[in-house]
């Protein structure tokens, strides 16, 4: 096996290439930057493949909407302010259940922000993000080797569901070095039947987000909903850490979950009981399965690069059947496990409350 | 066992360079890595730094919040990261433009003058890799001649008269170090 030494943005890239991705539109904002060079010197490699840099964000999602329509894996890319522009084109994408991967390297926000690591995003990623009864699949890795992983998976559940996927991941990720082995992809199944290429002598088709009938439109909100019950149902990911005998779990996803671990190893030195559920879908979020965790673990504490986001996932999933507290720092400010070890041991030490 | 490195310098200094070629030669000795840049609207004469980490498993974060090493191209960087370093941990400093010393006592340092060894060599610019050759003799965490495979890897084999000053460099800061 073929081991290679690199950032975050790059690997997403070569395995989007791998698992092929032949159209790819982006425009250039820090910290993702990379990725978009990358696929400018790459995507020539593949046979037809076509890199554009768009000249706005818009144009980018619009433009691999129009490919994937056509029938191309395709993917655009961008940080956090940008994905904000792209989500008129996410919205009509859900619509037109087209299938393509967006990246969101997330920064500082709200606004222009800042261009540090942050998880302002969760709930735009997760909630729709753009108007109408909606959502999108959101893969947050926390490691190179699963950027990698998961960006190929990105593109078959894209297929698998007619849906546009997500990958969030923030400027820590994308700028980050790790080894990492490029799985072999699975080839595409998409049948030809969705993808407009000519109707030639047969019956036309097309795809459409307009359905000016609220009858027909109703109808086609409920044909989506069923879908997202079924990915509910089937694609919850997640990982437990020491979770066992645990006393106390920290909730963290990506780069959060990194830090949460480099604490969890300080504190369970000086003989703290605290493990670590990491959602790796965001959306659907594993609700079940932290409930589940609740029956053992009476105490969880939320830690996000934010105010507080996923924390409303966690209450909704605990509702009541644990004590849940939390710690956020929003804005582009990266902790260290020190920093967090130190709240965790707080938290572990007050007397726990009951819970009804 | 698990080993945190901060490079930190001027940009331009090859500080970065320091930390990639540190973390391409561990990953080739089969160990985990970590490399992480400070990014940034940074330019030539601002400040770079890099963190890595190198370990026997998995490794939790890449941030470090006590460095085992620390290494420092110029003054700022003394400055700005000497009190993060582990008690008992080592500080490697550029003593050819750095005049000041850690104010802490329990650290180990080690002045090299790098850029003095690099001008004797007739060329400044290998002045990061004199340190990092003072640095892999004291701190062994990768062994000398897998770290100069990795260097020529990462720089290219094409000019051989580079790969060629590079390994009288990392000689030259190797054998800075007496033990």
């Amino acid at each position: 096996m073929n081991k290679f030494l690199m950032s975050g943005n790059f690997i997403i890239g070569e395995a989007a290439i791998r698992a092929g991705c032949r159209f790819y539109a982006g425009y250039p904002i820090t910290p993702q930057n990379e990725l978009t060079e990358y696929m400018a010197e790459h995507m020539r490699r593949a046979e037809g493949g076509v890199f554009l840099q768009s000249e706005s964000e818009v144009a980018a999602i619009n433009m691999i909407a129009g490919a994937s329509a056509a029938g191309a894996r395709v993917m655009t890319s961008s940080s956090s302010p940008g994905i904000s522009l792209k989500q008129e084109g996410i919205s009509s994408m859900a619509a037109c259940e087209l299938p393509g991967v967006i990246v969101n390297i997330m920064r500082g926000g709200p606004g222009l922000g800042n261009i540090r690591p942050s998880q302002g995003d969760y709930f735009q990623a997760t909630r729709g993000g753009g108007h109408g009864d909606y959502r999108t699949m959101v893969f947050a890795p926390a490691t190179c080797q699963e950027l990698a992983d998961l960006t190929m998976d990105a593109f078959d559940y894209a297929d698998k569901y007619r849906t546009p996927v997500m990958i969030l991941a923030d400027g820590m990720m994308g700028q980050m070095m790790e080894p990492v082995i490029f799985k072999k992809p699975k080839p595409r199944q998409y049948p030809e039947k969705f993808m407009l290429r000519g109707a030639g002598d047969g019956k036309s088709k097309f795809i459409r987000g307009l359905l000016l009938d609220p009858i027909d439109s109703e109808e086609h909100n409920w044909k989506l909903a069923r879908k997202y019950e079924v990915i509910v149902e089937n694609e919850t990911r997640h990982e437990e850490h020491l979770c066992d005998d645990a006393d106390l779990a920290i909730v963290a996803y990506g780069t959060a979950a990194r830090i949460a671990k480099g604490a969890i190893k300080r504190l369970q030195d000086s003989g703290m009981k605290v493990g670590l559920f990491r959602p790796i879908t965001l959306w659907p979020f594993p609700e079940m399965k932290l409930r589940a965790l609740s029956e053992k673990v009476k105490r969880f504490l939320v830690f996000e690069m934010s105010t507080g986001q996923m924390l409303d996932d966690v209450r909704l999933a605990l509702q009541g059947y644990a004590q849940i507290d939390f710690h956020g720092r929003p804005g582009g400010a990266v902790p260290t496990p020190a920093e967090l070890a130190n709240v965790v041991a707080r938290v572990y030490s007050k007397k726990a409350q009951t819970v009804y | 066992m698990i080993t945190k490195v901060i490079f930190s310098g001027f940009g331009g200094q090859g500080v970065l360079m320091m930390g990639t070629s540190l973390a391409h030669s561990a990953m080739n000795q089969g160990f985990h890595v970590t490399y992480l840049p400070a990014y940034g609207a940074e330019m030539r004469g601002g400040t770079a730094n890099c963190t890595v980490a190198v370990a026997d498993e998995e490794i939790a974060s890449p941030v470090a919040s006590e460095p085992d090493y620390l290494i420092v191209m110029n003054s700022p960087s003394l400055f700005s990261f000497q009190t993060k370093v582990s008690a008992r941990g080592t500080i490697f400093l550029n003593s050819s433009i750095i005049s000041e010393r850690p104010s802490r006592r329990d650290v180990a340092v080690y002045a090299v003058p790098c850029g003095e060894i690099a001008q004797d060599l007739g060329n400044t610019r290998v002045a990061n890799v004199i340190m990092m050759g003072a640095f892999i003799k004291k701190s062994g965490i990768v062994k000398a001649d897998t770290y100069l495979k990795s260097l020529e890897t990462i720089m290219g084999s094409r000019k051989k008269g580079v790969a060629e000053i590079n390994r009288k460099a990392f000689a030259a800061g190797f054998d800075f170090i007496k033990d």
